[in-house]
């Protein structure tokens, strides 16, 4: 596939597709949250010990709490379309500006999970498919089916018990030493130290996934009328397995992987949980306890925007990976 | 038909002893009144006594029966799992059986829905959901519920499509059959058993959505959950590990049995793909 003017007009249809999801994602959030008992006045009154009821009007009046739903939402889609995400009161700061702050953790996790999930499992589920019915397909086979049953949470806290707590090899919690001021390498050494459990964690159950699908598509293939042509002309099992089929069975993985980033934001919240990660996903629990909506909203619009940008990149890489398909 | 369905997944040993393992869980979970009396949140002994002594699983921070607990957790995981799939299954086949026959607008809509759900973050939201009707039995069964239909109507619609370009269909149609009784009678029976392998599976993924939940502290805080429990032992990880491992082992465990129930049936159902 060559960057030409259609890839482009491909990539503009594609990104005017997904706004009235964005869209209808943000309204529908702000709706359901406006249903939810309570809101950031009673919450903020709350935690001063009980404020006397004007006092809460007098915050509500502040926040714009006060005008009716449909002209609150308006007034967010608004802003939004701008680009102006509205202001955190509970934190005292622009939600922009959180956002970002957590931004990059987030992104880091989801990055190494995301490589290390599809890595593994292209890798475990070509050894499987390569020797099937063998100790080595089995033993592959039992621990996916195993890790594929796993809850995230549990395992990650299995892992701190074994690795930082029993071993002490790892730090339990959080992205850094803070405390050592650690500049230049050896905090990128120290984070990566920190990233290793919480990516397992996060990984573990896409990774097991992953093999499955690997595995399957790799025998799938297997039986395809291009390995017979391959074999026929006398091509070595090993080219037509590394050469040939590797390159179709990758292909429903990475549709897979691009599919579940989603998913895969939603299961940081309980990784990030787990291990005090600083990401998005502790922010938007944060948000939501704290009936800090505007911040809430804020994350449900940027993640969403996330997934779409992600997905966009998988299906360039597919159009790459596979010559085939056509862009219109 | 069911009589070689059912031989087909006995000789499956791995369906087989999931079946088993299922069947013992249900008997635990549901006879939990009888085998474990009274309130499971009720204090019993010393806390922090390791398992295998005086209580099986030991005892928790506050001094309750960890394997009470796990009992009568069980009863919440089966029924939360069990409710939230059929709620899931029965609206996803209803609009994907509707999506698929019919095509047109319904059929628009639902790949809208599909989108929309393939690009929120699904947990997040069902997080969102729970919070927003307070944490309870009913809102985490509808929270999951609602999380989970659209690629159930995915897979029902696909099915539909193809089916309705079939012989037999066409037959009914020119027969003057209504089409409720086309959808109900003649192409849901013979697209049943994806549904039935997918809903298998869904009641594992359920259960776990359940666990994650309640360790977030989004559990129903009268019913005892296995997640609660893990949440709940997590402060205490470095010195009562069994506090978390136990009901942690418990999910796995049953979790795994439904899968390999799911795929049991699915290779029983379909004894032409079995070529693995």
């Amino acid at each position: 596939m060559a960057l030409g003017p259609k890839t482009a007009v491909y990539i503009v249809r594609r990104l005017a597709q997904a706004v009235p999801v964005v869209i209808g994602i943000v309204v529908l959030n702000f709706l359901l949250l406006q249903l939810a008992p309570g809101d950031a006045a009673t919450v903020l009154a709350g935690e001063a010990g009980g404020a006397p009821p004007e006092y809460v009007a007098q915050l509500r009046e502040r926040f714009g709490l006060d005008r009716p739903t449909h002209v609150q939402l308006l007034l967010y889609l608004k802003n939004v379309l701008s680009l102006d995400l509205g202001y955190s009161f509970r934190n005292s700061m622009p939600v922009s500006t959180l956002i970002l702050g957590r931004l990059g953790p987030t992104l880091l996790l989801m990055g190494a999970t995301l490589l290390a999930s599809v890595l593994c499992g292209v890798l475990l589920g070509l050894l499987a498919a390569t020797a099937v019915n063998t100790w080595r397909d089995r033993v592959i086979s039992v621990a996916a089916v195993i890790a594929y049953a796993t809850p995230l949470f549990w395992i990650g806290l299995m892992l701190i018990l074994l690795f930082s707590i029993k071993l002490e090899w790892l730090p339990t919690t959080g992205m850094e030493d803070v405390v050592a001021f650690n500049e230049g390498w050896d905090r990128v050494l120290d984070i990566a130290r920190h990233l290793v459990l919480p990516t397992v964690t996060l990984s573990l159950f896409y990774m097991a996934l992953y093999t499955r699908m690997m595995r399957a598509a790799m025998l799938d293939q297997r039986g395809m009328d291009y390995v017979v042509t391959a074999r026929s002309k006398g091509l070595s099992e090993r080219l037509i397995t590394y050469r040939h089929v590797l390159r179709n069975a990758v292909l429903p993985v990475v549709t897979m992987a691009g599919v579940q980033v989603g998913s895969l934001l939603g299961g940081s919240v309980v990784v990030e949980s787990v291990f005090a990660w600083p990401g998005l996903g502790q922010l938007a629990f944060q948000s939501l306890f704290a009936r800090d909506f505007n911040l809430l909203l804020g994350i449900f619009f940027l993640s969403a925007c996330l997934v779409v940008l992600v997905n966009l990149a998988v299906d360039l890489v597919y159009l790459a990976l596979d010559p085939r398909i056509n862009v219109d | 038909m069911p009589q070689s369905f059912w031989r087909r997944f006995i000789r499956n040993r791995p369906a087989a002893v999931g079946l088993a393992f299922l069947v013992f869980v249900v008997v635990v979970s549901l006879g939990a009144p009888l085998f474990f009396a009274g309130d499971p949140f009720g204090i019993v002994g010393k806390p922090f006594l390791p398992p295998f002594g005086a209580y099986l699983f030991g005892t928790d921070s506050l001094g309750r029966d960890i394997a009470a607990g796990i009992a009568h957790g069980g009863r919440t995981s089966l029924m939360v799992g069990l409710v939230a799939t059929i709620v899931a299954v029965s609206v996803g086949t209803l609009l994907g059986a509707f999506a698929g026959f019919y095509r047109g607008w319904i059929d628009d809509v639902l790949m809208r829905f599909t989108e929309f759900f393939q690009t929120i973050p699904t947990f997040l939201f069902a997080i969102v959901l729970v919070a927003i009707m307070s944490p309870s039995r009913a809102s985490i069964v509808l929270a999951i519920a609602v999380i989970s239909w659209p690629p159930i109507a995915r897979l029902v619609r696909g099915q539909f499509m193809a089916t309705r370009e079939r012989e037999f269909v066409q037959a009914a149609i020119c027969l003057g059959m209504t089409d409720a009784a086309i959808i109900f009678r003649q192409i849901l029976p013979n697209v049943l058993s994806p549904i039935i392998v997918a809903g298998s599976l869904m009641v594992a993924t359920a259960i776990l959505i359940e666990a994650a939940l309640a360790f977030l502290g989004l559990g129903d805080p009268n019913a005892m959950s296995w997640g609660f429990m893990i949440g709940a032992g997590r402060s205490f990880l470095r010195d009562a590990w069994w506090l978390c491992a136990i009901p942690g082992i418990a999910i796995l465990l049953t979790v795994l049995s439904i899968n390999l129930v799911g795929e049991g049936v699915n290779d029983a159902l379909n004894p032409r793909l079995r070529t693995l």
